[in-house]
């Protein structure tokens, strides 16, 4: 009796659309795919991989924001450790394969991650905020400290070396595929997790905390998986982009970096996969338009503003809004 | 002994700041009762059941589930037990489906929980379960609204599903009927009454007349402390039980919401 209702017309007919809407949008990844592949041929390399860095970066702080319900106000910790620590071993040690190196870097802020995580996942709301926020300055004050950084200077000149000692890197459009590479992997790792058996407990921790709780699950521990691997993805990004830039600087560590994935995420749409990737290539390239143009010095003023009109009037974000206009246009 | 008694209370305690919520409460539930705890606003109800959960924590006194003592374990960890709670505002996850809200309860016996590398269809395989709890509280047509659309009396019937899936020992329901009208305040009792089959349940009710339905045993708290105890029609006489109630001796209780 059970398994008629369950196969009911109308069941299938949900399973369905279900199906069709899982189509569309690997056609739509697929579609977005084959652009970044041609784009290096048409936009500059280096500015694509600054987004496709970002973006990386964006879509780990979103896995804790928009799928945990946690904000993280120090994230450019791990962005920083994940750089520094590529920068410095690559600098240091002239053999070692740039994918060693970014290796490195990931393991150093998974283990951060690992540590903030522990000190703060107990908290919620602003203290957890406040609490990744003062450890993320702590570790900026020791990156301003130590020697192996450079200090105020950072790190300059690091080589980008040749990829599992064969692609040199060194040429923008093989550093180009391989940030398109690393990117591609860091969406697939979240869009799997969400899709995961873990990310439906995840979702109902942040739906309803207690309910979850109160069902059995130890939320402080899948909260603290989360925390980990959004620091890992966020020190894979830091890496890359290190050896992209050939530089590794405090910009990184400083609060304004962990402000800035933010407001990413915010324009982009929060709690959608695509929305942190759509705000990167946003912000990133209204930085690098302003910078050129007479508004250089109005950056973050016009920055705020986007920030305060997107609270304000479209919460959603970009890819939050459009979906909502898809359903109730198409739907 | 104490083994015919599922959940039980010793000299249970909580302070606030100059403030005792719960004072000295011996709760004795018996297996296969269920059990109200009733009692005027601010009589502690809730708070006792968010120690018993250890949603709060004790100041002072024990807590025994079938005679061993769970005083020190942490809530998730008396979940996992066989004690499994409702709250007094409807408690799921408004953003998934009704299925999906009843498979996250049966995901936890999976052992798949933390596999954030697997894919979501292994979770297929639990629909049909799902969909038989959701057939036993009547939301089989609604597998996949999402729970939000549904109304607030199919959200707690939908809560009850949820509850079940756990396969509880003991239920703890803080006021099932709350905020309902009469017709879906009958659906629920039938709901709890079948749902009590084989369990315990013990539930905060304002609602008397659900009380006399459903209830084996009721004891009566007010201002923390507990006033008496006994069965409906021995409570209810209680002058003191009508007088905590009403403020006056002779208001009838039967009234009382």
């Amino acid at each position: 009796m059970t398994t008629s209702v369950y196969a009911s017309p109308a069941r299938k007919s949900v399973l369905e659309q279900k199906q069709r809407s899982e189509r569309r949008k690997l056609m739509l990844y697929g579609a977005f795919f084959v652009i970044a592949l041609i784009a290096p041929y048409v936009v500059y390399p280096v500015f694509l991989m600054k987004i496709l860095c970002f973006a990386l970066f964006a879509v780990a702080f979103n896995l804790l924001l928009g799928y945990v319900g946690l904000l993280s106000f120090g994230h450019a910790a791990f962005l920083a450790t994940g750089g520094y620590t590529t920068g410095y071993l690559l600098s240091t040690y002239s053999g070692l394969t740039p994918e060693l190196a970014i290796l490195a870097g990931t393991s150093a802020s998974t283990l951060l991650g690992l540590g903030f995580g522990l000190l703060a996942i107990r908290r919620q709301g602003i203290y957890f905020a406040m609490i990744t926020l003062a450890l993320a300055q702590l570790v900026f004050f020791f990156y301003v400290q130590s020697s192996f950084t450079g200090g105020e200077d950072g790190l300059h000149g690091i080589p980008r070396g040749k990829l599992l000692g064969v692609i040199n890197l060194a040429d923008n459009l093989a550093m180009y595929y391989f940030v398109l590479a690393v990117f591609v992997f860091g969406f697939a790792v979240v869009h799997r997790m969400v899709h995961s058996p873990y990310g439906h407990v995840l979702k109902a921790i942040k739906e309803n905390e207690p309910r979850a709780t109160s069902l059995g699950y130890n939320v402080d521990r899948y909260k603290l998986v989360a925390f980990v691997i959004s620091a890992a993805l966020a020190g894979l990004a830091g890496s890359v982009k290190t050896i992209v830039f050939q530089l590794a600087s405090l910009n990184d560590a400083h609060w304004h970096m962990s402000g800035e994935v933010v407001l990413m995420t915010l324009v982009g749409g929060v709690g959608t996969l695509l929305g942190p990737v759509v705000g990167a290539a946003f912000v990133v390239s209204l930085e690098h338009q302003l910078a050129q143009s007479a508004l250089g010095d109005w950056v973050n003023v016009i920055l705020g503003v986007i920030f305060i009109l997107c609270v304000l009037m479209f919460r959603a974000g970009i890819i939050g809004e459009f979906q909502k206009f898809y359903k109730k246009n198409f739907k | 002994m104490s083994s015919e008694f599922v959940l039980e209370t010793r000299n249970l305690v909580k302070e606030f700041k100059g403030f005792t919520a719960v004072d000295d409460v011996n709760l004795k539930i018996q297996k296969g009762h269920i059990h109200a705890l009733i009692g005027p606003n601010g009589a502690g109800k809730t708070t006792v059941f968010n120690l018993l959960t250890k949603f709060l924590i004790p100041t002072r006194g024990q807590i025994l589930f079938k005679g061993d003592d769970i005083t020190a374990m942490k809530s998730a960890a008396i979940a996992r037990k066989g004690i499994i709670r409702s709250f007094q505002i409807s408690a799921v996850f408004p953003h998934m489906t009704a299925l999906e809200n009843v498979r996250v309860a049966l995901q936890r016996f999976e052992g798949n929980s933390f596999h954030f590398w697997a894919s979501e269809k292994t979770l297929n395989r639990l629909n049909d379960r799902a969909y038989q709890l959701l057939e036993s509280v009547g939301l089989e047509t609604f597998a996949d609204t999402v729970t939000v659309e549904l109304s607030y009396g199919r959200k707690r019937a939908l809560e009850l599903a949820t509850t079940l899936a756990m396969e509880p020992e003991l239920v703890l329901l803080d006021e099932p009927t709350q905020g309902m009208g009469h017709e879906d305040v009958d659906r629920v009792v039938e709901l709890i009454r079948q749902a009590a089959v084989g369990r315990t349940v013990l539930m905060v009710e304002h609602n008397l007349s659900v009380v006399s339905k459903l209830c084996d045993r009721i004891t009566v708290l007010t201002r923390g402390a507990i006033l008496t105890e006994g069965d409906y029609a021995a409570v209810s006489q209680n002058p003191k039980v009508r007088e905590a109630y009403m403020g006056t001796e002779s208001a009838a209780v039967e009234g009382a919401h």
